[in-house]
């Protein structure tokens, strides 16, 4: 009687996650702006807003932008933020102290007021000017913190003594960093990535208030879209953009899964 | 003999051969270009968030901005219903998800954590498409526009409730289950070892899970302004607003710079978060 009352419980959770995203994927199919049980009957199932989708130009480059933001952010963040990682780690020092509770600050901090805060910076240092180097900036600041927060985990699981033995060995600092700290810590590393392309492409505030003119990103096309259709229903072209990014997830998510239990396997 | 590697362990050889020359290359100096980073795009825009706060448009010291927030009824009021929903929405949250963690962490059903990946996994999908999705599944069973304040909390639990979910789970799943054996064989019922045992062990994870969810809802106004009808404004919409619509950016500094101040008295009540809380860096 317990299990079943708690299988039904998790099930209902479940269930108001998800309902909104199969509601989408389904929605996906139908070619309407209205989403109502009567339009499935009027206009059946179809491709069209994927077609939609892929055709239209300015939907294609939002995409890729955001993507492509992703990516540069991500790479960054993830180079900054594993030799800061590895920095403040081994830095006993006052220095490496304050960098560790700055690196703090983004990751607590509300993001409308980290994004008022860069764009305060950039009119003061750079004259107001938005580009797309302020709007690369701006999501650093809030993805690399995370980088460092999952590699630092890692560091303290590695044995100390390795390093320690490459010196000995005769290995100079930057090659023992490579060849020994790198190594052990990339699982951390790999996290700490995809981290930091999830929060970019989740991004809005920051991306709100840093994008250039022109530009812009799924999460800010898409909240402009909301409020400009009011009560009513969302850009249709954007249900199946969702739904691709949902079944994308679902995949990283399961080959991620496999990999990690064939390893465990091995 | 385990006396003996004892003694070795507590005396481990180190030593950093590369320090002693100051400016070659040891590893803790990797921290500088971080350090930099964070310097010029953290700490500095702070600086000039506080200096923004306590200046008037003509850049004199004053005070003005503060007693512009403080004693203006429509701020007020803004703040008060922000404070409401926020707390409306947290303990929503809590209820919803200390029983998923609780399951999670202690029953069969999550073999494998496949269970909790479900759990997360909506957490990787972009939060406005999200909240797209939510307000056309309102619309389709004819729920939304009923009353703003609720559309307005559904959306924001349903954005925030895997975030509640996960740091109450990395607890509960870690706690040591002998206190609950000890706390059968003292004579206490289930419902005794859940008041007394279980929920004061899990507070690290239910306090880093509230900081989580509160308050971004008191200030990532996307969902508000998308479910609410453009009629409910919180917080994080005041500082918006202030720097895109009114272009007074000294009284939205001084907003800021009062979020920032409860932000961190929050952190300093709540003791702060753990890294593997947020968002499932510890998958």
């Amino acid at each position: 009687m317990r299990k079943v009352i708690r299988i039904a419980y998790i099930a209902l959770i479940l269930f108001f996650l998800y309902a909104p995203i199969f509601t989408l994927v389904i929605y996906s199919f139908v070619d309407t702006p209205v989403v109502s049980i009567e339009q499935i009957f009027e206009k059946g199932f179809s491709f069209g807003l994927y077609k939609k989708l892929f055709t239209d130009p300015d939907l294609m480059k939002i995409v890729w932008d955001t993507l492509i933001l992703a990516l540069i952010v991500a790479v960054l963040s993830t180079i900054l933020g594993t030799f800061g990682a590895i920095g403040i780690y081994y830095h006993k020092g006052k220095f490496g102290k304050m960098v560790s509770a700055s690196s703090q600050i983004p990751v607590i901090n509300a993001e409308i007021v980290t994004a008022v805060s860069i764009v305060l910076l950039f009119a003061f240092v750079f004259s107001g000017s938005r580009s797309y180097f302020s709007m690369v900036i701006g999501h650093m600041v809030i993805t690399t913190p995370f980088v460092v927060l999952s590699v630092i985990p890692k560091l303290k699981q590695m044995d100390g003594n390795l390093y320690e033995a490459a010196l000995d060995l005769g290995a100079t600092p930057m090659r023992a960093l490579w060849t020994v700290i790198i190594p052990e810590i990339a699982t951390g590393i790999l996290s700490g990535f995809m981290m930091a392309v999830t929060l970019s492409l989740d991004d809005y505030i920051i991306s709100a208030y840093t994008q250039p003119a022109g530009f812009k990103t799924i999460s800010t096309y898409v909240y402009g879209a909301m409020a400009k259709s009011g009560t009513n229903s969302s850009l249709p072209a954007l249900r199946a953009l969702s739904a691709i990014i949902f079944l994308v997830i679902i995949l990283v998510v399961v080959l991620k899964n496999v990999f990690a239990r064939k390893k465990e396997n091995a | 003999m385990r006396e003996e590697l004892k003694v070795i362990n507590k005396a481990p050889v180190v030593f950093e051969p590369t320090e002693k020359k100051g400016l070659r290359f040891s590893r803790k100096h990797l921290c500088i270009p971080y350090g930099v980073f964070l310097a010029c795009f953290v700490v500095l825009p702070l600086a000039l968030i506080v200096f923004y706060a306590f200046t008037d448009k003509d850049g004199g010291i004053s005070l003005d901005n503060f007693v512009r927030f403080f004693t203006n009824t429509t701020t007020l009021t803004t703040v008060i219903i922000s404070v409401l929903l926020a707390l409306a929405t947290t303990l929503i949250c809590l209820i919803l998800a200390y029983p998923v963690a609780y399951i999670l962490a202690r029953s069969n059903l999550n073999r494998g954590g496949t269970l909790l990946m479900l759990f997360i996994m909506p957490m990787w999908i972009n939060f406005v498409l999200r909240a797209m999705a939510m307000k056309d599944l309102l619309t389709l069973i004819g729920v939304f526009g009923w009353n703003n304040y609720v559309n307005v909390v559904i959306g924001m639990v349903y954005d925030y409730l895997p975030f509640m979910i996960l740091p109450i789970y990395s607890v509960l799943s870690k706690m040591d289950k002998s206190y609950l054996e000890a706390s059968k064989d003292l004579g206490a019922n289930a419902f005794q070892t859940l008041t007394r045992v279980t929920l004061p062990l899990s507070m690290p994870g239910i306090s880093s899970g509230i900081t989580m969810v509160f308050m971004p809802t008191m200030t990532c106004y996307v969902i508000s302004d998308t479910f609410g009808n453009g009629l409910i404004t919180i917080v994080g919409k005041l500082i918006d607003e202030q720097f895109t619509t009114f272009q007074n950016w000294n009284l939205g500094s001084a907003i800021a710079l009062v979020l920032l101040v409860i932000m961190l008295v929050s952190m300093w009540v709540t003791g702060g978060f753990k890294s593997e809380d947020i968002r499932g860096t510890n998958l």
